[in-house]
């Protein structure tokens, strides 16, 4: 890094890199129609890691969706550097919540793919996607195709996939869901490791309590349907952080804290799930 | 055990004997007459005339025809449908206006227009590859359409979030993941493809094996039909095998 770049990033440290301001978004028209993100609001610093997180259905995807420039028909503003993004922006790397390894390339053809569009020679790109794929831990594996992975270690795949470019700013679509426990505490020390050694700024959607505690500067606690900011909570874990934190009595204190608020929201959802199974019934 | 049944040299020798089997059946039907010999000739004399056929008739010349019109033919199919299926694709006005009258063109008896491409293109291989083409374009075209509309939304956003250029969405994820369909719809195509080139020799009365079968069945040398008949067989395996081949190296996927 040059004088002046680092200059700049000193400067541009307090200014936030992410804005969301006052985003909404219905899907569908008239009675029939579905409210999936209600104005919300949030920014995320240089640097910062930043958890959303929200009862299945509060349009946490949604959310995401139009942050990573997929879905342009919403209102409000998402600026990134100041500027309203016009479609996917070239700093943000997306991981989605659905399995998303192509099927037709190998491992090691499926992290390498950013590379190979950036025209990276290949004896480099592939001893770069080597290291991305370790780093998950899927040494060995380099040769396999999706279809002989467990389908943890192909989201593990699109995971290095997209952490192979170092994006700046990292987008994460329940990224952890398809795996164990273990699994997503140790990988989740792998993203700290390098989110704090390339000051990436995150942002992680996620409907786990513990994992969202154990990775994030601050939490967004969403509302369940409208999806509004119900709470944004610090966290004032120290830092570097690893998995360890998990047993800290403040730890326990944030999952418990949070945990009060989301309780509420995740039971409005079930309520309505349940009323529309009952109403179902009721029809059929 | 499940081993062995599922090895690739116990289909090969099922498959062996299967063939053996039937030959060795119908030889005792026809034998105690359980079969009419008139209408269906025993094997051992279709195996017989085996060297009459290689020798007399020219068989390898004629192989060498049908198979020729019959690559080119195919080939033709793939070159031209794909591109098509894609346009239908990209083009939804255009897709909603035509694909219906595509699968109908699947269903359309082209032979009996023969006469017309006799007028436009002689009596040559170019009406046989023209007809076949367009008897078998259909089912490559629908499928290619299926298959692109079909790639997983979440595969075609990876490509958006890594701003993908047109082109590049198109080489690197749509066709790559269409490519199972695609190959479905080339293994329809090609079989009407292939059916079609000795059809219609044998209509016109022009060119490899259809022909042959043609002349033979005149003279009543029905042995030496279904010893033809046989080569055609042979030759449509090879290019499936073929087909098989290429499918792999471009995806091996189960
Ligand atoms: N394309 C769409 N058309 C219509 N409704 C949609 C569409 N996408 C999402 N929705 C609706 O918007 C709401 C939010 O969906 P979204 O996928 O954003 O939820 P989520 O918070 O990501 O849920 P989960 O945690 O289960 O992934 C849901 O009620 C869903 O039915
Ligand atoms: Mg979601």
């Amino acid at each position: 890094m040059t004088e002046a770049s680092s200059a700049a990033t000193v400067a541009s440290a307090t200014q936030p890199q992410l804005v969301i301001d006052n985003v909404f978004k219905q899907f569908g028209e008239g009675p029939g129609a579905v409210i999936a993100v209600d104005n919300v609001s949030f920014d995320v610093k240089p640097g910062e890691f930043v958890s959303v997180i929200g009862p299945s259905g509060c349009g946490k995807s949604t959310l995401f969706n139009i942050i990573g420039g997929l879905l342009d028909e919403y209102s409000g503003n998402v600026m990134i550097e100041r500027e309203r993004i016009a479609g996917p922006h070239k700093a943000v790397g997306m991981v989605f919540q659905e399995e998303s390894t192509f099927p037709w390339r190998s491992v090691m053809d499926n992290v390498a793919f950013p590379l190979e569009l950036q025209g990276v020679a290949k004896s480099e790109r592939l001893d770069r996607a080597a290291h991305f794929i370790d780093l998950v831990g899927l040494k060995g594996f380099e040769k396999r195709m999706p279809f002989e992975l467990s389908g943890g270690m192909r989201q593990r795949v699109s995971i290095a996939r997209t952490l192979v470019s170092g994006p700046q700013i990292l987008l994460m679509d329940e990224p952890f869901a398809a795996l164990d426990e273990q699994t997503r505490l140790l990988l989740g020390d792998k993203i700290t490791q390098i989110q704090q050694e390339l000051h990436q700024t995150t942002l992680l959607i996620t409907h786990n309590l513990t994992e969202a505690v154990q990775l994030s500067d601050r939490i967004v606690v969403m509302t369940y349907r409208p999806g509004k900011v119900k709470r944004v909570v610090n966290i004032d874990l120290p830092r570097p952080r690893t998995s360890d934190v998990v047993s800290s009595d403040a730890f326990g204190h944030y999952v418990a804290e949070i945990w009060a608020d989301l309780r509420e929201e995740a039971s409005r959802g079930m309520q309505d799930s349940e009323n529309m199974q009952r109403g179902r019934a009721r029809r059929g | 055990m499940g081993k062995l049944l599922n090895s690739r040299a116990f289909a090969i020798s099922t498959g062996v004997f299967t063939v053996v089997g039937v030959f060795v059946l119908l030889e005792v039907l026809l034998r105690i007459g359980a079969i009419n010999k008139y209408i269906v000739p025993l094997p051992s004399q279709v195996i017989m005339s085996l060297e009459r056929i290689i020798f007399e008739e020219n068989i390898m010349s004629r192989v060498a025809e049908t198979a020729y019109e019959m690559s080119v033919s195919c080939a033709a199919v793939i070159v031209i449908g794909v591109p098509i299926g894609a346009v239908l694709y990209k083009w939804v006005a255009l897709r909603r206006a035509v694909l219906d009258w595509v699968a109908a063109m699947a269903a359309a008896p082209l032979v009996l227009a023969f006469p017309l491409f006799l007028v436009m293109f002689g009596r040559s291989s170019t009406t046989i590859i023209v007809m076949s083409v367009i008897t078998g374009l259909a089912p490559i075209i629908i499928k290619t359409t299926e298959g692109l509309l079909a790639v997983r939304p979440v595969l075609i956003n990876v490509g958006k979030s890594l701003k993908l250029t047109q082109q590049q969405m198109f080489w690197k994820i749509l066709l790559p993941a269409a490519m199972p369909t695609i190959f479905s719809g080339i293994r329809l195509s090609w079989t009407f493809v292939l059916i079609s080139v000795v059809g219609i020799e044998f209509l016109i009365n022009l060119g490899g094996l259809g022909q042959l079968i043609n002349d033979l069945a005149e003279r009543y040398d029905l042995p030496g039909t279904y010893a033809s008949i046989g080569f055609v067989i042979v030759v449509s395996v090879i290019f499936f095998v073929l087909l098989e081949r290429v499918e792999t190296w471009l995806r091996p996927v189960k």
